[in-house]
């Protein structure tokens, strides 16, 4: 179980000091946990502290009651944490088969490696070899990043906007990975979406907005309170969510 | 061969004592060992040191191994060696040179490559660059490299430089016939004091000759690396220069590519990029449980690889 106490992270900026995360309280142990909520409201930035790769100002993270606050991004990776990046990050010279062994944490042969790549849709032979650069499209390395912390079979699995950049036609299929490894992959997974296919296969639904905890709930209690602040934006996504279709 | 000098060639050559095919081992500035094949030839220059690699045309698949290497501390070896590939032959050469040098003074080697590839022959030449030793003594060495491409010849050029060269200063000369090409692939590692400097120089004189000059290099500590590389197009050509460096410590770099177009119908590209590896690459290496150190070690690789 992951938990977050009294989180605080401020940054410094031209106007002066601005609180990015406010005493923020979570308790994470189901399996798919969505973060959501307007954009600047904190979500990247809460994904990134638990990560460790942001320290927060003030506030513990606790990870199956182990004190992680102060640990680094290796340590907490070696105790179960994956991120998968909301901008892939590209790499001249390592093959995808270069990255795949590297997320193992061993050597794996090409059928393992080709295994998590064809779980996130990608025909592994044409892929093993490419390196991991712009030559990839970003639907390409998107789900690419995504096998990588497949690969590591984690307590803690963060991503940060999974939908980020890539094109509809992608995205159905991204839906599909994640259905999937909600119902094979063991320890918590937390997804920060704006999406609603994303919210509707959540277990808890957490928002964040203006720095601060919103609300945190099941689907059923807080997905039709989202959609229903955006009545006069886009009934039919407010019909929905009412089960009027 | 003593085991010194076994590792050194495994190292540069990828061979043990004695290869499949063609093969010269020049070992401390005299010659070691020789094979020649039916269709190789390697005969010792008369006016001075070196040997003339005579490939027969139409030879296709052979392999030669021309190493180098240097285990006297205080040696300077130089070196002129020709190569004259024949029509319609399709060959790889594998040269490089190792330096084990224990003890206080220089040990040096300068080779002085000329190709001469014949016309629709194919070749590709692989050659490695290492120095090691715990004495003082600076392990140096600056290749030539001069290239003569006929008529739809094709040559590609793997050079690399990774570790153990206090000082090197390698130039290289190309000259492309009519439908000719050259690729040549450039790595270089260097650290502590070391410097390297690279002096390509391409004349893309025939009809659709076309060049691609690529180099990759990390530059550490408080080392120093410069790049040049000149493509000048003469005809109805294609020439690609890029160098791309990562710089670490407290080590420079410099880059200068010159592309000059001397007809309408040339066209050339030029790109150089020089920077720290960037920071997303090592957290994400990182979050997949990776130190720091072992991250950039992987990237580095990757990089040179």
């Amino acid at each position: 179980m992951l938990e977050l106490k009294n989180i605080s992270f401020s940054a410094e900026n031209e106007t002066g000091k601005k609180e990015i995360l406010k005493n923020i309280n979570l308790k994470i142990d189901e399996s798919f946990v969505v973060i959501t909520g307007p954009n600047g409201g904190g979500k990247s930035t809460l994904a990134k502290i638990i990560a460790g790769i942001i320290t927060p100002v003030s506030g513990q993270i606790l990870l199956d009651g182990e004190d992680i606050t102060h640990l680094s991004i290796t340590e907490r990776a070696k105790k179960g944490i994956s991120f998968a990046f909301q901008q892939p990050v590209h790499f001249k010279g390592l093959t995808v088969y270069d990255l795949m062994g590297l997320a193992a944490g061993k050597k794996i042969g090409i059928n393992e490696a080709c295994d998590y790549l064809s779980q996130v849709g990608l025909c592994a032979r044409d892929y093993i070899n490419r390196e991991v650069n712009s030559s990839l499209s970003g639907g390409e390395l998107k789900r690419i990043e995504i096998a990588t912390v497949l690969a590591r079979s984690s307590k803690v699995t963060i991503f940060d906007e999974p939908e980020a950049g890539i094109d509809l036609w992608s995205f159905g299929n991204l839906i599909q990975v994640f259905e999937k490894m909600h119902n094979n992959l063991g320890g918590s997974i937390i997804i920060i979406s704006h999406q609603e296919r994303i919210l509707n296969i959540a277990d808890k639904i957490v928002v964040l907005g203006g720095g601060e905890l919103r609300a945190t709930g099941t689907k059923a209690d807080i997905l039709p309170e989202i959609l229903g602040t955006v009545d006069s934006g886009c009934k039919i996504l407010a019909d929905n969510a009412k089960g009027a279709y | 061969m003593n085991g010194t000098e076994l590792e050194l060639l495994k190292i540069i050559a990828d061979m043990g004592a004695s290869p499949d095919g063609a093969y010269n081992i020049r070992s401390n500035g005299q010659l070691a060992d020789r094979h020649i094949t039916e269709n190789i030839d390697i005969k010792t220059k008369t006016d001075r040191p070196g040997i003339d690699i005579i490939i027969k045309a139409g030879t296709v698949g052979e392999t030669v191994h021309i190493p180098v290497i240097i285990s006297e501390t205080g040696l300077n070896d130089l070196v002129y060696n020709d190569f004259i590939i024949g029509e319609n032959a399709d060959v790889t050469i594998i040269a490089g040179c190792g330096i084990h040098n224990c003890g206080e003074k220089e040990s040096r080697h300068d080779g002085i490559h000329t190709f001469f590839v014949g016309k629709n022959a194919k070749v590709k030449y692989i050659e490695k660059h290492y120095g090691e030793g715990d004495g003082n003594g600076e392990n140096n060495m600056n290749p030539t490299t001069v290239v003569n491409i006929a008529e739809g010849g094709y040559m590609e050029m793997d050079t690399a430089q990774i570790k153990g060269i206090d000082s090197t200063n390698r130039v290289t000369k190309a000259r492309l016939s009519d439908g000719a090409s050259l690729v040549i692939h450039e790595k270089i590692m260097t650290h502590g004091r070391q410097t390297a400097e690279t002096d390509f120089t391409v004349d893309l004189d025939g009809k659709n000759s076309s060049a691609n000059v690529v180099s990759r290099s990390v530059a550490k500590d408080n080392s120093f690396q410069r790049f040049l590389s000149k493509i000048n197009g003469n005809n109805v050509c294609s020439g690609h220069t890029e160098c791309d460096a990562i710089i670490m410590d407290n080590a420079k770099v410099t880059a200068i590519p010159e592309i000059t177009a001397n007809s309408i119908d040339a066209s050339l590209i030029h790109e150089a990029a020089i920077g720290k590896i960037a920071g997303d690459q090592l957290i994400k290496l990182m979050t997949l449980g990776l130190t720091e150190a072992e991250a950039e070690e992987q990237i580095i690789n990757g990089f040179l690889k």
